[in-house]
């Protein structure tokens, strides 16, 4: 909870909020994100090679070539969309039984970042798609149609969460919605698995560890970069999500402040009273 | 189960007084039907042949309609302040409204089956299935659609977020009713009975869903 919130050790209070969304944890974050990041890019444009084997007729290749750089970052973009999305599901199923803010926004904040990893996860696997799969789109294969059936939930998630509401019933319509599209992660992680004849998506190479060297250490790097990127976004979400409902609150304390005063002082003399003078509305506040 | 009907009664009697579901849903469900048959540049061996995804298209989209005037009514008036003062549980509530949606649903996907005979030349060659997948379909779309209802009826802008919400949510359904329906009217070399399994398990998922959420979003809502 301290890393989510950044409160140092003299705000001892769980609602207490932090004065910035950095911290010394978000600035190593960040830190060893861009190192993973220039590392990765390194890995996965200069060292690893490219997919290519011999064909069945002699001096030809096949493969996927340079397309398979794109899996750098589509299966770690697609893992920490499942872990992102669970997490929402977990933060609102807590939020639904100890009805605290703190899981509420912890949920908002995995949602947005797992909305944008999907979102990077549909681009990427389009792409890719198009030198080796010869389309865009398939509308044959499952875990394609379901990712993106994952995506429009959530982003109505999002689009719920944007209205503006009081934060209590926000939360709670926002949980259950967090809680149903949840339904929709194990489908789509295991679609590959259980629609095998209808699906162009290969079988995990990583459970089966059906690739090596230095294709595999680039893939794992990227799990782990991807991962360390999110934690970091979703830290600094939370934390801005923390900001803007003390900035809300506080501002409406100023606002109250600011009516009472005007209630308690006495109203400005008019023309036809004397200096001095309270008025009747004053007197009658 | 007695308060399950006095709710779905209570529905269902404004819904017969205040004709809007005759005359304004149906004619928009019609009306889905013939424009979807233009889109085909109303080829009547391509209408056939795609009869089924056309009907649940027409479906979903007059069930958005229905959801909508469903939770409409208990926000007109704050009438859900007065159902809930009821000491009616939560879940009855859900399950009340729910069936009045539902019994419209199935009175709307009558008036569309006749259409889709009509205007698509669609022939129903197994009666039970298409019954049988219509039916749970008709359930899984009530209970997605009055939680779901609620869920946006407080907020400002229900007319839009709804759709967003609830029609990814439909796609399960939208694939399994047009499998199942491909089957029974001989369109689709499928097992409509599969598909059927799929349609039950997504109408009992949101029925046991909805009436453990509801309790809480009418909570937020007072």
């Amino acid at each position: 909870m301290s890393i989510l919130l950044g409160r140092s050790p003299g705000r001892p209070t769980p609602e207490a909020a932090p004065a910035h969304t950095g911290s010394r944890t978000t600035r190593i974050l960040g830190a060893v994100t861009l190192a993973g990041v220039v590392g990765l890019c390194l890995c996965a444009f200069i060292f690893s090679p490219p997919d290519s084997r011999p064909g069945p007729e002699a001096g030809t290749r096949i493969g996927q070539f340079d397309a398979v750089r794109l899996m750098y970052v589509h299966v770690p973009a697609a893992i920490w969309t499942y872990v992102a999305l669970g997490t929402c599901a977990m933060a609102s199923a807590v939020y639904l039984w100890r009805r605290s803010a703190w899981w509420d926004r912890l949920a908002h904040a995995c949602a947005e970042i797992g909305v944008v990893l999907c979102a990077i996860t549909l681009i990427t696997g389009m792409i890719w798609g198009r030198p080796v799969w010869g389309t865009w789109w398939e509308w044959g294969d499952v875990r394609l149609v379901t990712t993106l059936v994952l995506f429009l939930v959530y982003a109505g998630y999002l689009a719920m969460r944007s209205v503006p509401a009081a934060p209590e019933a926000r939360a709670r319509r926002a949980s259950i919605l967090g809680l149903g599209g949840a339904v929709l992660i194990p489908i789509v992680n295991r679609s590959v698995e259980w629609w095998e004849n209808r699906t162009l998506h290969q079988q995990s190479t990583l459970e089966e560890l059906r690739i090596e060297d230095l294709t595999l250490f680039t893939l794992v790097l990227g799990i782990f970069v991807m991962g360390v990127l999110a934690l970091w976004l979703a830290v600094h979400r939370f934390r801005l999500a923390w900001l803007e409902a003390e900035a809300e609150s506080a501002g409406l304390r100023a606002a109250l402040a600011e009516r009472r005063a005007e209630a308690a002082e006495p109203a400005a003399p008019t023309a036809g009273s004397g200096e001095g003078t309270p008025s009747a509305g004053a007197a009658g506040s | 189960m007695r308060e399950v009907l006095l709710v779905a009664a209570k529905d269902l009697r404004i819904e017969l007084r205040s004709r809007v579901l005759l005359f304004q849903v149906a004619p928009f469900a019609v009306a889905t039907l013939v424009l979807l048959g233009f889109a085909l540049d109303a080829d009547r061996s391509a209408l056939r042949h795609f009869s089924a995804g056309l009907f649940w298209v027409a479906v979903l989209l007059t069930a958005l309609l229905a959801a909508q005037r469903s939770v409409a009514v208990e926000h007109a008036g704050r009438a859900a302040d007065a159902l809930l003062l009821s000491a009616t549980g939560p879940a009855r509530i859900f399950a009340g409204k729910a069936l009045a949606l539902a019994a419209q649903l199935a009175a709307l996907e009558l008036l569309l089956g006749v259409a889709m005979v009509v205007l698509y030349d669609a022939r129903i060659e197994h009666f039970g299935l298409a019954v049988a997948s219509a039916a749970a379909a008709t359930v899984g779309i009530a209970a997605a659609g009055t939680l779901y209802g609620v869920l946006a009826a407080p907020l400002g802008v229900r007319e839009t977020l709804l759709p967003v919400l609830l029609l990814p949510v439909f796609a399960p359904v939208l694939i399994g009713a047009t499998r199942a329906f491909g089957d029974a009217l001989g369109t689709a070399a499928v097992n409509g009975w599969a598909w059927f399994g799929l349609l039950g398990l997504f109408a009992l998922v949101y029925a046991v869903f909805g009436a453990l959420a509801y309790g809480p979003l009418l909570e937020a809502e007072t």
